[in-house]
């Protein structure tokens, strides 16, 4: 038997068929679904008369659109905010299938709230509409995200149309320095490959840093895939793997835990197997990153100055002088003199404890600059408890910022928490597109800790001065 | 699903790289829980400024281009999320075609969910297509899905690559799930196996 990729080994186990020219027929094991890409797609099968063929499969929660502030107990303001959560709720009754309802405390981002439930294991295949499912790769698991149709397509064959992608290997060798962290990682990975580097490849994270990061780091790193263009991010399952899923809710107990283990533990890449790309960095060179532009590719040192348009080439030229427009940024800028007016904390990238405690470490005894708004956004009910129970929530609030509720928040900005024309935010989420997080914002991307250390000075800020 | 088969019609030149799908339907708009109607969202804060006016510098508020059809744009286009709101709205607006160097994965495979063919060509191609889209509503490119060719209005042919059985599903106006219901019986028989294989699943 040839040697094969830890994604070809997934891919086999869940081949259902597969034609002369491809196009294959997948199997999926778990589905995960929020409000916002789905209603569409439960419509399609009460149309059709059709049913969701594996309801014990298929996970739901509202997230997106849910506001983060204490008085959403008595319901969302919202109109339509509100009958897309209430369509939620039905459809998730009406079909049988698993439900965390906005006011459960185990609501929170779907991506945060799968792991943390066990729904999501090793050699899984796991879809979501939304792309930031590639965060469940950390866990081995062939994960990516899915437009409606597809959203409708599972529910009805818990199959999906698929071509295979190729393979990628990224290896991050060596060690991190203090002060960097997998968002670090991730982020840098964009920045040397592009947003389109990834595009047609399943990428597998390898090398001793990534074996030396937690669960929630891979998580973080697994995460920003898709803002490399990749289908998916994988992350083979080790030690560290199973000491989290061990114990979880849905994560399999007694002899099938044993043969669970049995299985997961073949799911690695073999030494030959072929890659069609190799990316390798050195841990040791990352250092803490932030994005000055409006993709997430550009990034850059926190010590660098703002780039020129005429340091690009093609495309990218006129990229940049759009993108230092919208930021209301000039060349030769140091970033870390660049005053900001927001923080935001949260995300299925960092929104999970290990990310509330490296911003804690930083916040503790400290005050966020006068002015500024500062949000911290746990990604699950469960997470905010736990903040609480660690005494981190007091020292968020006795430096200034805001306690919420669990949800996407101003990652996306579909609920109330959004950026006015022209503010700017450092922020540990994924996308710093224009208008990402509100009509005219502007956002940079960073890690906690970075976020942290911006909130303190009101400017980007090199988290190594501040430890 | 619609048929796409032959297209000729007016070509809008968006020479941005990395149009993502926060520009194409920005995040207010995926609050229906209905797929029609996004049109006039479409590109939204580039296509009206803060007060809901058109932005008359915008390629698709210019009256040459308000019937568009197709749309020729920099490298990776739609990239970003997965919200299929992209291609409704790009459709329902009017537009059955992009063609751009590349696209991001999730957005390629929503357009054909939706009737929509995004076609890749390499960068020296698209600079060609995109000078006849400049030329506005007197010229009109023809998009070929049979013979998998796009033409410019001065009769230039450039063949693209797509994929057989999406093409096959486009040109024929296939629903996906029907057909995979008919592999019913292979799905039953993995699922078994699936079961006994790794039951914790």
């Amino acid at each position: 038997m040839s040697a094969k990729t830890l994604y070809d080994k997934i891919w086999d186990a869940h081949l259902v068929h597969e034609a002369d020219d491809g196009t294959s027929l997948l199997y999926i094991d778990r589905h995960l679904v929020h409000e916002v890409t789905s209603p569409q797609a439960f419509e399609g099968l009460r149309m059709a008369g059709r049913k969701v063929r594996k309801p014990e499969n298929t996970i739901a929660v509202p997230d997106h659109n849910v506001p983060t502030t204490p008085d959403r107990v008595q319901g969302i303001k919202n109109a339509e905010s509100r009958i897309q959560v209430e369509a939620l709720d039905k459809n998730a009754k009406d079909f049988g299938i698993h439900y965390y309802p906005v006011n459960d405390v185990r609501q929170g981002i779907v991506h945060i709230v799968g792991p943390e439930q066990g729904w999501t294991l090793p050699g899984m295949t796991v879809v979501c509409g939304d792309s930031h499912t590639a965060t469940h790769g950390a866990f081995g698991a062939l994960a990516h995200g899915i437009g409606t149709s597809e959203v409708e397509h599972v529910l009805a064959t818990q199959t999906l149309i698929q071509t295979k992608s190729k393979n990628m290997k990224v290896e991050i060798t060596g060690q991190l320095r203090p002060g960097v962290t997998a968002k670090d990682i991730t982020l840098s990975v964009i920045g040397k490959t592009g947003t389109a580097g990834g595009t047609g490849y399943v990428i597998e994270y390898c090398g001793e840093a990534i074996r030396s990061l937690s669960m929630e780091g891979r998580m973080t790193v697994c995460n920003m895939a898709i803002e490399g263009g990749a289908r998916a991010g994988l992350i083979a399952p080790d030690e560290t793997t199973f000491e989290y899923i061990k114990g979880r809710p849905h994560a399999p107990k007694g002899a099938q835990w044993e043969a669970a283990l049995t299985w997961w533990k073949t799911l690695y890449s073999d030494d030959d197997a072929h890659w069609d790309k190799v990316i390798t960095i050195k841990g040791e060179e990352i250092a803490p990153v932030v994005t000055w532009g409006t993709s997430p590719e550009d990034v850059l040192p926190i010590t660098a100055t703002v780039p020129s348009p005429s340091d690009f080439e093609g495309g990218k030229v006129g990229a940049a002088e759009r993108a230092l427009e919208y930021m209301g940024l000039k060349p030769g800028q140091n970033l870390s003199d660049i005053e900001i007016d927001t923080v935001f904390i949260g995300s299925c990238t960092n929104g999970r404890i290990e990310d509330l405690r490296a911003a804690a470490a930083i916040l503790k005894g400290k005050k966020i600059k006068d002015g500024l708004r500062a949000m911290i956004v746990p990604g699950s009910g469960l997470v905010r408890a736990q903040a609480e129970e660690e005494g981190l929530a007091d020292i968020f609030k006795e430096a200034g910022f805001e306690w919420r509720l669990a949800g996407c928040s101003m990652c996306l900005a579909m609920n109330p928490d959004q950026l006015s024309p022209g503010e700017r935010c450092a922020a540990t989420s994924n996308r710093n597109f224009e208008g990402r997080q509100g009509r005219g914002g502007r956002t940079h991307l960073m890690s906690p800790q970075m976020a942290a250390a911006a909130a303190v000075t009101g400017k980007l800020t090199d988290v190594r001065e501040m430890m | 699903m619609e048929k796409f088969e032959k297209l000729t019609g007016i070509a809008a030149p968006l020479p941005l790289i990395n149009v993502d799908t926060d520009m194409i339907i920005p995040k207010q708009f995926l609050k229906t829980i209905k797929r029609s109607g996004l049109g006039v969202n479409l590109f939204d804060e580039m296509r009206y400024d803060d007060d809901g006016k058109e932005i008359p510098d915008f390629v698709l508020n210019k009256p040459q281009y308000r019937e568009t059809e197709i749309l020729v744009a920099g490298d990776n286009f739609g990239c970003g999320s997965s919200r299929e709101h992209a291609p409704w709205a790009i459709k329902d607006f009017g537009i059955r075609c992009v063609i751009a160097p590349s696209f991001a994965d999730i957005f390629f495979n929503n357009c054909f969910k939706n009737g929509i063919l995004p076609i890749a060509l390499p960068q020296d191609q698209i600079d060609v297509l995109m000078k006849d889209a400049e030329k506005g509503s007197n010229a009109r490119m023809t998009v070929d899905l049979e013979n998998q060719t796009v033409t410019t209005s001065d009769g230039e042919v450039f063949s693209f690559e797509v994929e057989q059985f999406k093409k096959h599903c486009l040109l024929e106006g296939l629903d996906d799930i029907g057909l995979t219901m008919e592999k019913a019986a292979a799905i039953d028989t993995f699922e078994a196996q699936a079961v006994s294989a790794r039951p914790w699943v």
